[in-house]
């Protein structure tokens, strides 16, 4: 039996409707865990998406029986507004149901081949489709390999063959004399490839941002005017802002195009010593979000020394009434350009430190290398390895690098290993 | 005219096992070679089994086959190879006494039931256009049968080269088989030329051992077959010297008078087993190498000097044996000699090993381009199997590659073909954890059970074990343990809170046995066998589960058939070089497929979606 999946059928980003399609033999499953009973088939009806006790969304949705959906299994799909909060919530809520799955890329048309639901001239117009998709994912691939990343790949993929076959010579040749211990260079090997991978994934944080946005926290002390320098950055009313001090009682997100770049603005609430419960809440929330962000911005009274350390950029406010370098001012507009210029370089300077793993595909099999890589290491440093636990690792990072570029066969193996050692009685 | 079911043509360790295999599957067989006295004969080094090999002759043992029984009876000196590495690596190795393994395996063949023994050539097939209808014999006679499993070996178009003589034929001393050669011409198979080659004989006698470091087997030495528990024959140890700077010069300045370095050779060599010649000069930096010197048997004299094979003249082995430490005064009773011989691309082949465009004629061993008696036996059991259930009308007998080293090889072959003597390593299975020497029988055992080969006595003490097994299992899961228990018992845990079984507690900490007796009582009286096994599968868990999921994944996109006359030239999109390659190999599932080099995930959707459809236009008739 395969397993039930769902994704997004619709475009990413604020729309009128978003469609969220789960297809496979759990789906009404889903939906009842919804709180969704009792779907009449093929007709759209209005329910309420509860997680929990917590209404969601109010959602049109559709239940297709087995061989009347799109893929040809049982399918429900939820017309919910637009809206990323309400999509990631309802993806995050199907993710933790068991058996289900996010899709993925081009599973479901994939799906409706295999259960037969095109005819002739649909599964030739797809074969075109297909071919374009490839067309596509040739240029994306061209793309990545010309930023260096088939390149980079080429080198490991040379490093676990070296190392595979070190360790497959000791295992497999072992009563013939092989002069050297190998030990120490599958370590450097293993050592090597992990940093490379670790820095890899590192990198790949920027590149998700370049798709999904950047967050950028504005943080400070009460009333000092964070959210009326968010307003002016934005151009529009979006923040309370009052000069009652601790207005903001939580965090406010705001999603705008900062010089070519995706941007979530976060304003925080006011970072002082909250005396009832909620706002403590709100600073608590306000430093967490602060601290995840890709880049905070500390905004201090005039006449205040530095003082956060942790902060990204440190500007002071109210220039409209004390005007000097690094001054910006939410009512007059003075120093915003600069603002938007520095977070924009100091973004741009991230982006191009990125670049090469843009999918989640690459970036999961790149965890998937790291990790066996991580384990190969704990196997090599025990007193006594065991190099088939190694060899194992090895194989399974060549089979997640497999996912990214082309193919490592055994032969690979058995050649580098014959034109490394003399091996025969 | 004399009629069986399964004809086998050839005696060595493919032809033995396939006769076998196939009566022991109710078939009627004849097995026809051209001297019954050299059935079962070891005509290369005497031993049995290694690394990837000695996988291999448990798996056949476990399905009652020859091989595992005839090296126990005939084992002169027993090692587990790579016994301080991890289990699933351990192979069993076995110096063996030639005349006492030929002598078991004729034994066991006389008193095989449903098997006849014929001594004679065969020289043609009788076939029409798409079926084999039995053999001729050299004398005239005709026998017919349903299905022929041609084990022919290096008789092939066999070529002996020593020095710059040649003369036709199959091993020292036999006639090669070219009229059976010529007539396989007719049947347009792929032909590939390989090469192989022995060392000197050396009279045993005539070594200084006194002067040699001496190579013992195992104190406690490890059995092939899963009914044995220790050797019959006396234990013997085996010497070892090295080659040195004085037998690289003799070899150096006689190259060009060597049949491979003077160009008389045109087959390609294993890369693993080099001559003399190749070492020195690939290995040009190396001063010396290693020479085992394995005695052929306990009543002869003859010793093989393993790690010195050479097609050299005669009086330049003789001036480089003598260089040797131990060897200044040894007589070669035989030449060193290398044979070239034809082999059939066995990517011609179906999954049980039968010829796809002659319905009925099987093909085991290196006719299929293998080397080594291991990997000649497999296929002949494999083969045999098949022949026997197609004469019979019974389903074809599978192996797959994530259950059995014989699985790894049938599918190697027939999926990726030979460009060398192909021959088995543990690298080659990438579910090595999985396939491991000691467990051969839990694999397939109960397969051979059903298939009807397995004797009584193997069945009952299979079961016992098998009982024996779960139960302590089952016993060790129901305990748990919490970090508390843990930490008392000795074991350092963190305290987590999590409740572990008592397997799960094997597997994550390393303990000593003692610790292990006192947290787990269970284990004290267990079979030491039993224990092992459990322990085995403990360690490699987490490991397992990974290859499980990779297993079962691979087996989803295997159920995936693409029908035999599917066509691809109709399929837009695929590029000419992917269509070609599809063409010629005709991948049997979308697994295959998938292992298509240069193969891309948009080509196999174009595929699946193609197979769909004719699937669905069949259907609608």
């Amino acid at each position: 039996m395969s397993d039930t999946i769902f994704a997004l059928a619709t475009a990413r980003g604020k729309a009128g409707i978003a469609v969220v399609r789960v297809s496979g033999p759990l789906a009404l499953d889903a939906a009842a865990a919804l709180g969704i009973c009792q779907l009449p088939t093929r007709r759209g009806v209005l329910r309420k998406l509860m997680i929990g006790d917590e209404l969601l969304d109010t959602a049109l949705v559709l239940f297709f029986e087995a061989g009347a959906s799109f893929t040809g299994e049982k399918a429900v799909e939820f017309q919910v507004h637009g809206s990323e909060a309400v999509v990631s919530a309802l993806l995050q809520f199907l993710t933790g149901l068991p058996g289900l799955r996010l899709a993925e890329p081009g599973e479901f048309t994939r799906r409706a081949l295999e259960n037969g639901m095109l005819d002739l001239t649909q599964v030739e117009a797809l074969a075109d489709l297909i071919d374009a998709e490839t067309e596509a994912q040739r240029r994306q691939a061209q793309r990545v390999l010309s930023g260096g990343l088939g390149q980079r790949a080429a080198v490991w993929r040379k490093d676990l063959v070296r190392a595979g076959a070190l360790i497959e010579a000791t295992i497999d040749f072992a009563d013939e004399d092989i002069p050297v211990d190998v030990i120490p260079e599958v370590c450097d090997i293993v050592d090597r490839l992990l940093r490379s991978f670790s820095a890899e994934i590192e990198g790949s944080r920027s590149s998700e941002r370049v798709r999904a946005g950047f967050e950028v926290a504005i943080v400070g002390a009460p009333n000092v005017g964070k959210s009326s320098l968010l307003n002016a950055l934005v151009g529009r009313d979006v923040a309370i802002t009052s000069a009652v001090a601790g207005t903001t009682r939580d965090v406010i997100e705001v999603r705008m195009d900062l010089g070519g770049l995706p941007v979530t603005l976060l304003d925080t609430a006011g970072l002082r010593e909250a005396t009832d419960e909620i706002e403590r809440i709100g600073v608590e929330r306000a430093r967490e979000r602060a601290r995840l962000a890709d880049l905070t911005v500390l905004l201090l009274e005039p006449g205040d020394v530095e003082s956060d350390a942790e902060a990204d950029i440190i500007v002071w406010g109210k220039a409209d009434l004390a005007p000097g370098p690094n001054t910006v001012s939410g009512l007059s507009g003075q120093g915003l350009d600069w603002l938007v210029e520095e977070i924009r370089t100091r973004l741009q300077r991230r982006v191009s430190g990125s670049g090469l793993l843009i999918r989640d595909r690459h970036r999961s099999a790149l965890m998937m290398a790291s990790e066996s890589m991580a384990s190969a290491r704990r196997s090599l440093y025990d007193i006594n390895p065991s190099l088939e636990l190694v060899a194992a690792d090895l194989r399974t990072a060549s089979h997640a690098l497999d996912i990214l570029v082309g193919k490592i066969g055994v032969e690979a193996l058995l050649d580098e290993i014959f034109s490394s050692f003399c091996i025969g009685k | 005219m004399k009629h069986f079911d399964v004809i086998v043509i050839g005696g060595g360790h493919a032809g033995t096992e396939a006769a076998s295999a196939a009566a022991r599957a109710g078939a009627s067989v004849a097995l026809v070679t051209q001297k019954l006295a050299t059935i079962g004969m070891m005509s290369c080094n005497p031993a049995i089994g290694g690394l990837g090999k000695g996988h291999l002759v448990r798996e056949i043992d476990a399905l009652d086959g020859i091989m595992g029984r005839a090296a126990d009876a005939a084992g002169i000196q027993f090692r587990l190879l790579n016994l301080r590495k991890g289990p699933a690596v351990q192979g069993p190795r076995a110096q063996a006494d030639r005349a006492l393994y030929r002598t078991f395996v004729q034994a066991e063949l006389s008193a095989q039931q449903n098997l006849s023994l014929i001594e004679g050539e065969v020289v043609d097939l009788i076939a029409d256009d798409s079926r084999i209808g039995g053999v001729i014999l050299a004398d005239g006679q005709s026998v017919s049968a349903r299905a022929v499993v041609l084990t022919a070996g290096t008789f092939l178009n066999g070529l002996i080269h020593i020095g710059d003589q040649r003369q036709a034929g199959g091993r020292m001393g036999d006639a090669p088989s070219t009229r059976l050669g010529d007539r396989l011409n007719d049947l347009d198979l792929k032909r590939g030329r390989l090469k192989t080659g022995t060392p000197p004989r050396l009279d045993g006698r005539t070594i200084n051992w006194s002067i040699l470091d001496e190579q013992k087997g195992d104190d406690e030495p490890s059995m092939f077959s899963f009914l044995n528990r220790k050797p019959v024959a006396r234990q013997v140890s085996c010497g070892v010297t090295r080659t040195n700077e004085r037998t690289h010069d003799i070899i150096r300045a006689n190259l060009s008078r060597s049949a491979m370095y003077g160009g008389h050779i045109d087959g390609v060599g294993p890369r693993y087993c080099p001559s003399i010649e190749d070492k020195v000069v690939r290995f040009s930096d190396k001063d010396s190498h290693q020479v085992f010197l394995e005695p052929e048997g306990l009543t002869d004299h003859t010793v093989y000097p393993n790690g010195i094979s050479s097609s050299l003249p005669i009086e330049v082995q003789n001036a480089y044996v003598s260089s040797i430490v131990g060897l200044e005064n040894a007589t070669i009773l035989q030449p060193a000699y290398a044979i070239e011989y034809d082999f059939f691309d066995p990517r011609a082949l179906s999954a049980g090993l039968g010829v796809l465009n002659l319905e009925g004629l099987f093909f085991a061993g290196q006719i299929n381009g293998t080397t080594g008696y291991e990997e000649a036996a497999a296929q002949g059991l494999a083969a045999g199997l098949n022949a026997g259930h197609l004469a019979m009308d019974k389903e074809p007998v599978q192996f797959h590659r994530s259950g059995s080293y014989i699985g790894v090889l049938l599918d190697d072959l027939r999926s990726r073909g030979v460009t060398e003597p192909y021959r088995m390593f543990t690298s080659r299975a990438e579910y090595r954890l999985s396939l491991r020497a000691d467990n051969a029988d839990q694999r397939l055992t109960e397969q051979g059970i059903s298939l009807g080969i397995v004797s009584e006595a193997r069945k009952s003490s299979f079961y016992k074990k098998l009982n024996n097994l779960n139960d302590l299992k089952g016993r060790l899961e129901k305990r748990t343990f919490t970090p508390r228990d843990l930490l008392e018992g000795g074991v350092h845990v963190s305290s987590d809170g999590s409740r572990r079984s008592g397997l799960d507690v094997l597997g994550a900490f390393a303990m000593t046995s003692d610790q292990q007796d006192r947290l787990l009582p269970e284990l004290l009286n267990a079979d030491p066998d039993i224990r092992t096994q459990i322990l085995r599968d403990a360690m490699y868990g987490r490991y397992l589960d990974r290859q499980q999921a990779q297993i079962d994944q691979l087996k989803r996109e295997e159920l995936t058939a693409i029908p035999a006359d599917f066509s691809y030239a109709g399929l837009s999109g695929l590029s000419g070089e992917l269509l070609s390659k599809l063409q010629r190999q005709r991948p049997a599932s979308l697994a295959v497929a998938a292992q298509i080099e240069g193969m891309t995930p948009a080509a196999l959707a174009l595929i699946l979606a193609n197979v769909r459809r004719s699937a669905a236009l069949r259907e609608a008739g």
